[in-house]
């Protein structure tokens, strides 16, 4: 077990007045990932973020965001061990609620991935995680800021303009099986799928609570989806 | 098109920021969550922070400092000092340290460049490199800030530290780090031509020029402390010289 005690935020006084109703993001903890700066990032853009591995915190948020870093196979055994599958799903399937990925956490709502073994994946995404290709000298990891190409229209892409950089660090993608599930594309020797969605699961191959504007944008339009899914 | 990265590297001793020359001379150079800020409102493309000393004197990393430094950073974040065990790794990544700088620690037991990588991925293990030219021409890689040798050739050590998972490669000429006089350009491209992860470019950037140089070289990213601290030269401004030289970066 790997608990994280997040440490209470110095900056926002508990006393300010808050013009609109604060969305609350279960962040989902499995014991991978950069944890704090996924909780930082969403307050930084107005929502309430609460790291937690319970059942019932998870069961209450009216949105969900599953971050991630590390290899397919860990996280998903990590996420069978603390029986979170199960919750997960009742919260994204019946209940319709909005849930974000993040780089691990975009290949684990995938049908299987072969990284550190094959392993199936949340499902909720026809697809498969594979290796970037290495040829014509591509380096793996793709590590930096690259382009996130809008190949449809998404709510997460409210107001952002197509082509801007985001930040990645990543040597899987997501192989999408239904075309129309790809939202943004990525250019890296030839292009990999950076943005998908499938009604109200939504995943980023980037980071985007380290991409800075860009990400911070990203960040603001999932609460509004929330936000709104839950008015 | 992936663009190429300008990182300002921070350097950590006792209680503040400093820069040396050749790893000695250290002069301090400010207060490090100012530094923080001010490369976070810039937008800068990611940050190294090296705690130079922990090593030498046995202590554990800073984890609160750490975990300061990440709340004013919306940035990636590479933290590197006194790591010795997956421990230490994971409070750092759970303080919101995206990636992790394994020196010393990548050549002495435990080796932690395969454990870190095995359990939290390739993508957040940085391996860092010194590196110091011998009379014959050839390269050893130093440890413990320089401090030691190991008799190790660094193109050799890039390529096992490549295949016990690092995700990148960080490598620093301890002759030019300081100097200004430019990166040293065979250490650089032969690390680069040895391994297929991202080269990061490390130790003498004086100019843009320098910069431009090393990515001509093969790296994937330039670092450079000294001409952010000691010039009026920024990371912003790196770029645009990059940019009008043809190299894709993020503005």
């Amino acid at each position: 077990m790997c608990p994280t005690t997040l440490r209470p935020s110095r900056r926002v006084p508990l006393s300010k007045p808050l013009a609109e109703p604060v969305t609350r993001v279960a962040i989902v903890d499995y014991g991978m990932g950069n944890l704090d700066s996924v909780a930082r990032a969403t307050e930084e853009c107005g929502g309430s973020p609460v790291v937690t591995a319970s059942e019932k915190e998870i069961a209450r948020a009216p949105a969900v965001i599953l971050p991630g870093v590390g290899a397919f196979a860990k996280g998903m055994e990590r996420i069978r061990e603390r029986d979170l599958d199960e919750i997960l799903d009742t919260q994204v399937r019946r209940r319709g609620v909005p849930l974000l990925g993040l780089c691990l956490g975009m290949h684990l709502l995938a049908t299987r991935g072969d990284e550190g073994g094959e392993t199936s994946g949340l499902g909720w995404i026809e697809g498969e995680v594979r290796r970037l290709p290495s040829e014509d000298g591509l380096r793996v990891p793709h590590v930096g800021w690259n382009e996130v190409h809008h190949q449809r229209a998404s709510p997460l892409l409210a107001g952002a303009e197509s082509g801007r950089d985001f930040y990645f660090v990543h040597s899987y993608h997501l192989v999408c099986a239904e075309p129309t599930h790809v939202v943004a594309t990525t250019p890296y020797g030839t292009s990999f799928t950076s943005i998908v969605q499938a009604e109200n699961v939504y995943g980023v191959q980037f980071h985007p609570e380290k991409s800075q504007r860009a990400g911070f944008q990203l960040l603001r339009n999932f609460l509004a989806i929330a936000g709104r899914a839950s008015a | 098109m992936l663009k190429t990265r300008v990182m300002p590297t921070l350097l950590f001793k006792d209680l503040g920021l400093v820069k040396g020359v050749r790893f000695d001379s250290w002069r301090p150079v400010g207060s490090v969550m100012q530094s923080v800020k001010v490369y976070n409102m810039r937008e800068v493309d990611e940050l190294v922070f090296l705690d130079i000393t922990a090593t030498l004197e046995g202590r554990e990393p800073d984890f609160e400092l750490v975990d300061d430094i990440a709340d004013e950073c919306f940035m990636p974040l590479t933290v590197g000092g006194g790591i010795r065990s997956l421990e230490d790794v994971r409070r750092l990544l759970a303080v919101g340290a995206d990636k992790i700088a394994l020196n010393t620690s990548a050549v002495r037991p435990p080796d932690l460049v395969e454990q870190t990588a095995a359990t939290f991925g390739a993508q957040c293990v940085v391996a860092s490199i010194d590196a110091t030219r011998r009379d014959a021409g050839t390269y050893e890689v130093l440890v413990a800030s320089g401090t030691e040798r190991t008799g190790l050739d660094p193109v050799e050590h890039a390529i096992d530290l490549e295949a016990r998972g690092a995700g990148e490669i960080l490598i620093t000429s301890v002759d030019r780090d300081g100097t200004m006089e430019g990166y040293d350009l065979d250490l650089i491209g032969a690390v680069a031509a040895g391994v297929n992860v991202p080269v990061i470019a490390s130790g003498g950037a004086g100019t843009y020029e320098h910069m431009a140089e090393a990515i001509s070289a093969g790296a994937a990213a330039v670092a450079a402390a000294s001409i952010f601290h000691f010039t009026e030269q920024t990371p912003l401004e790196a770029k645009r010289y990059l940019r009008e030289r043809g190299v894709p970066v993020r503005i």
